[in-house]
């Protein structure tokens, strides 16, 4: 691969947990040809994971007829990534976790994955489709973005 | 697909002298990890067991649900007065355990011998 600029890297999963682990793979290998620095390609991992399990679960509801497309954009400067899954999508954003709250009781020991998401990579939306019968999170990382 | 998770049990004395209990754990840390997370946890003497290390050193892979696990032990421990601090996390997973605030509730160390120099 010469010039991995504008190039589409589609990779379907079945919807069995631990396939993440592929698109993992996958993402982290054009990231590295794009040259994304160490740390970014371990955020985009497992902001990838996360929003496969997602689609896995929660999406798909772990029906291994249904699978989880994964599509990886190499633009100028950025990753954009889709997972695609055939549930109707999300209703609404679910509160970001509070630790003490779970400390305590209050609140479930799960439910981080779309926070960490969010929190790992540059842009993070999750669309419904049209007819109710599939969605996807589109996921940005950015090739500049400052060492921390 | 993932890595089986394995953990054993080391028990060690801290410089200070202080009896640790020493979690270690291998593989990837998900949701099918259940039994070697808490499971070996829970099979800890709540009576000796009171300083207690998790070794992440030769893990490699930790999603929510395994962080959730983590999480759960660490309110098992809390309610049995114990304390736990993890080490051997990469500076990935050290961050991730930042941002979803278990430092608040377990202090990370780079590795074994600064955790047990800590205690």
């Amino acid at each position: 691969m010469t010039d991995p600029k504008a190039t589409t890297v589609e990779v379907r999963l079945p919807s069995r947990m631990g396939y993440e682990k592929v698109a993992m793979s996958t993402a982290a290998s054009v990231a590295k040809l794009m040259g994304f620095r160490q740390d970014r390609i371990e955020d985009l991992k497992t902001a990838i994971a996360e929003a496969c399990i997602n689609a896995i679960e929660h999406g798909n509801r772990l029906n291994e007829k249904l699978s989880v497309g994964v599509v990886l954009s190499a633009g100028d400067g950025a990753l954009e990534v889709k997972v695609i899954d055939d549930g109707t999508g999300m209703k609404k954003q679910p509160a970001k976790p509070d630790i003490d709250r779970k400390m305590h009781g209050e609140e479930d020991p799960r439910g981080m994955g779309m926070f960490l998401i969010q929190a790992l990579v540059d842009e993070a939306e999750w669309v419904s489709g049209i007819d109710g019968s599939s969605s996807y999170v589109r996921l940005v990382i950015r090739l500049d973005k400052d060492a921390e | 697909m993932q890595s089986e998770t394995k953990s054993r049990v080391d028990q060690v004395t801290s410089p200070a002298g202080h009896p640790v209990t020493i979690l270690r754990f291998e593989g990837d840390i998900a949701s099918t990890s259940k039994d070697a997370v808490l499971g070996a946890y829970q099979a800890l003497s709540k009576a000796t067991a009171k300083l207690i290390l998790l070794d992440f050193t030769k893990v490699d892979y930790i999603n929510s649900s395994g962080i959730a696990l983590v999480i759960q032990l660490l309110i098992e421990a809390a309610n049995s007065g114990q304390k736990v601090h993890a080490f051997g996390l990469s500076a990935h997973f050290t961050k991730v355990f930042t941002m979803v605030g278990i430092t608040k509730y377990a202090q990370l160390f780079p590795d074994q011998t600064t955790a047990l120099a800590a205690l």
